[in-house]
């Protein structure tokens, strides 16, 4: 277990009251809180460096650079990427896969051909592959899941053809938090000819990235997740695809040279990033991987490892209550969703917030998998690297309290 | 927590909620309105017989929280027997207590008035509003 007191330390949101009881945050899957030391470094930024970058010859305009280009080298070291060309900053993962689906998804596929998802993907790892088969014409096939909410390889062979262009899979499920075997999924699309696009949405917080064992085409994650601001996330890319893509946004920042009627793009990986960048994002972004390396990507997995074992062990005590996903919790991140028999989700997050508990409730943007689940909605609780056992008791006692508040007083 | 929370659940709406008033589908000749609320699931198929600018019946089905139901239960019970006139100044004032803000009290509410306590509870206003959305989208169908 790591150790929260120190980290809760670093968090200020963390220091409050809540409905007249301390903040309990498990709403981690949503949004992950951000420390003092990610907050500071963005304030630096404002406070001595602001400036635009790759323009000035003024020494802020140094300064500005320097910070955003760090930020893009921690973030290559962060996930192993071979080179910073691979490395384009986007506004977060929704933005990331669409520009795969835009740029190399509408240049590569043709009528016939086929995109391969699965059915616990997130809306922002669908709905791009929706309107790029609509556009284009190809197929958008579905991998079944088992019934423990995990992938079979042997499904994956069955669904992947020699017809299927792109396969875009979930690294972590934001809902039933399986951990799904990429890597071997990758092999996999490869032998067909495919392309694997990696939503890595759920990953990049919890634990090490490293796209080169993955050895998948294109990975999408956001920084407002993984402790850092919102509006910053990163699309890396094999420096051989993405040399071959277009553009999708044209203007400042991207162009080597412009003439009346043709120019030309700057080099991997500024081509992708046109106009005024995300400048103290990418900083903050920066100044979270430092923080998340302090602590150690490997020792925060296996820390929510075991919050969610023990989460797991704790909710199924409760009579009634009913937990989503893999029953091992060795096979998943610290994301536990669940309903309680009688009380709706949304009434089951109101009676926690009372006791200043912080849980989703809801689709989690995955209505395909709420289909799958035969639900309509579900209540989640999301754990990240401050929280601890107590946190998880309180969530306990709070949701017996509901229980008894709905069947006992009516 | 529990004196909060009674502000909230009060026990009129548990009671509809667990024994919904007009639950069911008008089969002939109604106006049908299915409407959901995006961020959370909540889902409302409504349908009413609207004769001579008055609703004759009202029915309606859906899944969502207990005050989401419990609003459409009431809601239906409300407007059954009233003009569309009628209907949709109740839906006014509805709103306009959902926002916290007075409201005209001259109107008989019953047990409408339950759902009061939800104007405390930002995040749920939508829930308890989804069922009187619905109706005033069924009763403007009827004008076109
Ligand atoms: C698995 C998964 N994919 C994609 C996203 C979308 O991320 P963003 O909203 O930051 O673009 C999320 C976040 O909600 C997610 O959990």
């Amino acid at each position: 277990m790591l150790n929260t007191k120190e980290i809760r330390s670093y968090f200020p949101i963390l220091d409050q009251e809540i409905n007249g009881h301390p903040l309990v945050y498990l709403d981690n899957g949503a949004t992950s809180q951000k420390p003092r030391q990610v907050i500071e470094a963005i304030k630096k930024y404002y406070e001595f460096e602001n400036s635009n970058v790759h323009r000035g010859v003024h020494t802020l305009g140094n300064r500005a650079t320097d910070s955003y280009e760090g930020a893009r080298e921690k973030v290559r070291k962060f996930m192993n990427a071979k080179s910073t060309k691979e490395v384009i900053f986007t506004r977060g993962t929704t933005t990331a896969i669409n520009m795969v689906a835009q740029s190399y998804g509408l240049a590569n596929l043709k009528e016939g051909d086929e995109i391969v998802i699965t059915h616990m993907e997130h809306h922002s790892n669908i709905i791009p592959w929706q309107q790029l088969a609509k556009r284009t014409g190809a197929v958008l096939k579905y991998i079944d899941l088992e019934a423990d909410g995990t992938l079979s390889l042997e499904k994956v062979r069955e669904t992947i053809t020699n017809q299927t262009k792109i396969v875009s899979i979930v690294y972590v499920s934001n809902v039933l938090g399986t951990m799904n075997p990429i890597k071997e999924i990758t092999q996999i699309a490869h032998e067909h000819g495919a392309v694997m696009v990696v939503d890595g949405a759920q990953a990049a917080p919890h634990l090490k990235l490293d796209v080169q064992a993955l050895d998948c085409d294109f990975l999408a994650f956001s920084g407002h997740k993984m402790c850092g601001p919102t509006g910053i996330g990163v699309l890396y890319g094999k420096e051989a695809l993405l040399e071959k893509m277009e553009p999708i946004e044209f203007g400042g920042e991207m162009i080597d040279f412009v003439g009346l009627y043709d120019s030309t793009w700057k080099e991997l990986p500024w081509k992708f990033e046109g106009g005024t960048p995300i400048i103290a994002g990418a900083i903050g972004l920066g100044a979270a991987i430092d923080f998340l390396e302090e602590i150690g990507l490997d020792e925060i997995e296996q820390h929510e490892h075991e919050l969610a074992a023990y989460a797991m062990q704790k909710m199924s005590a409760i009579d009634g209550l009913t937990i989503y996903g893999p029953t091992d919790p060795a096979k998943r991140a610290g994301i536990v969703t669940f309903n309680l028999d009688d009380v709706h989700p949304h009434d089951v997050a109101t009676v926690l917030d009372m006791s200043g508990i912080a849980v989703r409730a809801g689709h989690h943007c995955a209505q395909p998998l709420m289909k799958w689940l035969q639900c309509v909605a579900t209540a989640r609780a999301s754990f990240y690297i401050y929280n601890s056992e107590e946190d998880i008791d309180s969530l306990v006692t709070g949701l017996v309290s509901a229980k008894e508040y709905f069947n006992d007083v009516f | 927590m529990s004196s909060n929370l009674d502000q909230l659940y009060r026990r009129v709406i548990m009671d509809h909620y667990k024994n919904p008033r007009n639950k069911g589908s008008i089969e002939d000749g109604a106006l049908t309105i299915d409407m959901n609320n995006p961020t959370c699931g909540d889902r409302i198929h409504l349908t009413l017989q609207v004769e001579d600018g008055k609703i004759q019946n009202a029915k309606f089905d859906g899944e969502g929280c207990s005050i989401s139901m419990a609003s459409a239960s009431m809601m239906t019970q409300a407007v059954k027997g009233k003009t569309v006139e009628e209907a949709l100044q109740l839906s006014s004032t509805f709103s306009e207590m959902m926002l916290g803000k007075d409201y005209d009290d001259s109107i008989e509410l019953e047990d409408i008035e339950s759902l009061s306590g939800v104007s405390q509870f930002p995040a749920r206003i939508k829930c308890a509003t989804l069922a009187w959305k619905a109706m005033e989208k069924g009763v403007s169908l009827d004008k076109d």
